[in-house]
């Protein structure tokens, strides 16, 4: 015969102070930032992609004699450069040399600093001690100087930007990493793919990691804005895609000089970057409230 | 004479994504100068947000939804906000059921109840500090000179809920509004806390409105009782009247329910099912759903809280259909309880 | 523990990362293609001097030996000889270090200006328009150039209004304050954004406590509640934040120099760059990273001093 003290169950919903979430409540709307996000990086892609549809100019034909055309001159919608080049074709071409080596220039970091990350939160111990101090002496560099000094003793060219880049961009996607699998270590299938006796790669590989991946590839949205404008800040410094390769750094840079007469020159290209910027903010936004509403 | 508080017919809810929860459906209660007063319900029974209400400090989503208050007889309701919350401050303080998150983490406790006099009151810092000094040793912390330069974080449950009830005279108020003071604490640290908000009462003449879903606590306290359930208040009366011979089969269930030792109830009732989902509009008495005595004069329509026989002087109120088969009650939770056990 | 100790136990922790970035400053000669002195030397290159300089250098010796050498300049104050410029590399910090710790200084104060009131105001009326609209600040911010935005600025403040200056230091102390504004102002426009948004975050998470609560219900006023009981803990938790935004702020200086020519460290690293100064880049490389160790220290010690409940132990 029990003698329970307790004459009633706890209401359900909890008490109301703290039952309702701050945010205001919206019920079901459309992932407004993810879809203007993926349009307008779409559009700039498509864009990039149809360069050659989109203009019959070469960007690195120099043509002296209509140098510093102004826009909406005949046949030159932007007008022209210093050396007569036509500035919507080198803004054009310029999207795909930059786009293409941001998006390619996170890859392995993404790859290295994720299976670091992996590795220190799984094992911990002395591997992850050791990993933390690599990190931080890394992280004591600033971003821009550690890579401008990297291409600098490697000499100029895109393959340096590519190991740079890598060099150091893979701490961030380290440290993400590292902490949600700190995370997952604890959860459940973890534990049980533990005690299941599989070999430790395999549970880190096809356990772990589809799991853990989400907060980087968000990260990595972000991360692809930062290298654009690692290119274009190198560019711009003279050590980017070397010329005659139009890049949006290299744009700006020459457009510099100019800058009180022909303000496009180094304006376009500008506002190219924040556009490109813009969008990938917008996704990696909308990925976030996605994963936050599931 | 004029009470110092009256809440007329409160209404507070909650607008949610797929409903609104309507939590504090009409509550009316009275405290007068120098009285402790008890607000007693379960969890979700709407006590703390009608108290919070009565300050103006609902969390976000929560509303004001209805209803009269009046300070001293004067109708603060209609009043523009800043000047309502002015003399909504002035004459009340409230103290939490977390003392630790109630305090800022990164000040001195000492500065924390020195603020009032020292912003508010106009005292210089050297006052400010030596009101915080005395209150200290008004609430019972020992050694308060030195005491006042510790950290929240650094001092056990008991001392910082002391400090919080020092925080709340530090206003010099009239009416301190108790949120579950006692709920996160120790029951032996809960008798100390409560006697100090006790010596308060008697030494400073300031009213108490207490909530609680522990009947023992609120019994240690206060004078006189509401009993809330499902956001409305379903019996009132002094403590000694209710205890003795509750009106309503909510409060009989609760008393029964409280391990009792003066009493030697060793056969405890237990009553089924859960208090009803406030998102609804609700038909019939409340409590009916849960009520061993409910008839379909219950479910049907709800009964409203009205004044009752009592004593002289002591004003009773009920809201059930059955309140004058109070005899039969008891007969009928006696064989209840054989029932169950 | 009491604060002085801590502070030496972080003193202490610094070596280990010191280290760490020494050996990386040393490992930069390692990535030049080629022969080293030879590339060192470029232009002033003849057989005698790459053979001289390699011995100089060391280069012939075992790599740890090589790093016990450098180490041993390190710690007698030396970074190396510029060839191109022919002075100590030591010298030519010394005189370009005191424009980059203005810019420094100019840059956070600008920063605080404009993030601080703006977070603050984000968070008191959350949801409200300000909200929203500071809220897209940083999403816009992001992909932000901070060269470019220092053109544009230039453009509009330097060249066409005529306020300020658009190149150079100045030579007196009025000078060098007006001259730190654009570069100040641009840095700050694309740190704030983050700071920002870390800083509502914080203070909105803050204003949610239940000691606001007991502040408001004392009935001070709301613009001290949130100022003096909101900002202050938040604060104290967004101070990291800023620290990293700082450290992150050294490396924009460095393009910032360049677009306002303004003679300090970053300046003075590219055109190293152009001249194939290596000794000089590698210094400077080194100092940087000495600059963000000490924002990092400095940040960690104000936030143990500003909030007791961080365990010193």
């Amino acid at each position: 015969m029990s003698a329970p003290t307790v004459a009633f169950d706890p209401l359900e919903p909890p008490e109301p102070d703290v039952l309702v979430p701050r945010r205001r409540l919206r019920g079901r709307r459309r992932n407004t930032p993810l879809v203007a996000g993926l349009t307008l990086f779409s559009l700039i892609a498509l864009v990039a992609l149809c360069a050659p549809l989109l203009t019959n100019h070469d960007p690195i034909q120099q043509s002296l004699n209509e140098a510093f055309l102004a826009p909406g001159a005949a046949g030159h919608p932007l007008g022209t450069d210093a050396l007569g080049r036509d500035v919507w074709a080198r803004l054009l071409y310029g999207a795909r040399v930059d786009l293409s080596v941001a998006v390619l220039a996170v890859v392995s970091p993404f790859v290295i600093g994720s299976l670091i990350g992996l590795v220190a939160g799984w094992f911990g111990g002395w591997i992850d001690t050791i990993i933390g101090r690599v990190i931080d002496v890394v992280i004591a560099f600033p971003f821009l100087v550690l890579i401008i000094a990297l291409v600098f003793t490697m000499g100029p060219g895109t393959t340096s930007i590519y190991v740079a880049i890598t060099l150091v961009g893979w701490v961030a996607y380290a440290r993400i990493v590292r902490a949600q699998v700190l995370v997952a270590k604890e959860q459940e299938y973890a534990m049980a793919a533990r005690v299941s006796g599989l070999p430790t790669w395999r549970i880190l590989l096809r356990h772990l990691m589809p799991n853990v991946v989400l907060q980087a590839i968000v990260f990595s949205m972000s991360d692809i804005v930062l290298t654009l404008l690692a290119i274009v800040t190198l560019g711009f410094l003279g050590l980017g895609v070397p010329p005659p390769t139009p890049d949006w750094g290299t744009m700006i840079q020459e457009g510099q000089q100019f800058i009180l007469s022909k303000w496009y020159m180094s304006t376009i290209p500008g506002l190219a970057v924040v556009l490109t910027g813009l969008s990938l903010a917008l996704i990696a936004d909308g990925i976030v409230e996605k994963a936050n509403r599931r | 004479m004029t009470p110092l508080l009256e809440v007329h017919d409160l209404h507070v809810d909650i607008p949610l994504s797929h409903a609104r929860l309507h939590a504090v459906r009409g509550v009316s209660l009275v405290v007068g100068t120098g009285e402790a007063v008890g607000l007693v319900g379960e969890s979700g029974s709407g006590k703390s947000l009608a108290l919070r209400a009565l300050l103006g400090m609902l969390p976000v989503p929560v509303r004001f939804a209805g209803g009269t208050v009046l300070l001293d007889g004067e109708d603060v309701t209609g009043l523009p906000a800043k000047q309502r919350h002015r003399k909504l401050t002035d004459a009340m303080s409230m103290i939490f059921q977390d003392s630790l998150t109630a305090l800022n983490p990164v000040m001195r406790v000492g500065d924390q109840i020195a603020e009032a006099p020292l912003r508010k009151l106009g005292k210089s810092r050297s006052e400010a500090n030596a009101i915080a000094v005395d209150l200290m040793g008004k609430v019972g912390i020992p050694d308060p000179e030195r005491r006042f330069r510790s950290y929240p974080h650094e001092l056990s449950g008991g001392m910082r809920q002391r400090i919080c009830i020092a925080i709340a005279l530090s206003t010099k108020p009239r009416l301190i509004l108790a949120d579950e003071p006692t709920t996160a604490l120790d029951v032996t640290i809960q008798a100390q806390v409560l006697g100090v908000l006790r010596r308060l009462k008697e030494e400073e003449h300031v009213a108490m409105l207490l909530v609680s879903h522990d009947l023992a606590v609120v019994s240690q306290a206060c004078s006189r009782l509401y009993v809330m359930y499902a956001g409305k208040v379903v019996e009132s009366g002094r403590l000694v009247d209710l205890v003795s011979a509750p009106k309503h089969p909510y409060t009989f269930s609760l008393l029964r329910s409280v391990p009792d030792p003066d009493h030697r109830v060793d056969r405890l009732l237990t009553i089924d099912g859960q208090p009803p989902d406030l998102s609804e509009p609700l038909t019939g008495c409340s409590f009916a759903p849960r009520c061993p005595f409910a008839t379909d004069r219950c479910r049907g329509e709800d009964p409203a809280l009205e004044h009752v026989e009592g004593a002289v002087g002591a004003p009773r109120q009920s809201a059930c259909w059955h309140v004058d088969s109070a005899d039969r009650w008891a007969k009928g939770v006696q064989a209840e309880m054989e029932r169950q056990h | 523990m009491k604060y002085p100790v801590y502070v030496a136990k972080r003193l202490v922790s610094l070596i280990p990362v010191l280290f760490g970035i020494s050996l990386i400053v040393f490992f930069l000669i390692r990535l030049i293609p080629g022969d080293p002195a030879a590339t060192l030397l470029g232009s002033h290159a003849t057989v005698q001097s790459v053979a001289e300089l390699r011995s100089q250098l060391g280069l012939d010796l075992p790599v740890w030996q090589q790093y016990l050498t450098f180490l041993g300049h390190l710690l007698h104050g030396s970074l190396g000889f510029s060839f191109v410029y022919n002075s100590p590399v030591t010298d030519l910090i010394a005189t370009s270090l005191p424009v980059t710790l203005w810019v420094l200084a100019s840059a956070a104060f600008f920063t605080l200006l404009v993030a601080v009131p703006l977070a603050v105001w984000a968070a008191a009326r959350r949801n409200g328009v300000a909200d929203n609209i500071i809220r897209a600040v940083p999403v816009i911010g992001l992909g932000l150039p901070s060269f470019w935005l220092g053109i544009m600025l230039i453009l509009l403040f330097g060249l066409k209004l005529h306020w300020f200056p658009v190149a150079g230091f100045g030579t007196t102390i009025p000078a060098h304050l007006w001259s730190m504004v654009l570069p100040g102002v641009t840095v700050a426009l694309t740190l704030a954004p983050i700071l920002i948004r870390s800083l509502r975050a914080s203070m909105v998470e803050v204003l949610g406590s239940e000691y606001i609560v007991t502040a408001s219900a004392k009935g001070i006023s709301r613009t001290r509640v949130v100022l003096g009981h909101g900002l202050r803990n938040a604060a104290s938790s967004s101070i990291t934040v800023l620290g990293v935004n700082l450290a992150y702020l050294t490396g924009s200086t460095l393009v910032v120099e360049r677009v306002f020519s303004l003679p300090g460290i970053g300046q003075q690293m590219i055109n190293s760059i152009l001249g194939r100064d290596f000794p000089t880049v590698q210094g400077i490389t080194l100092v940087f990273a000495i600059m963000v160790v000490i924002v990092n220290l400095l940040t960690d010690l104000a936030h143990a001093a500003l909030d007791p409940r961080v365990k010193l132990a």
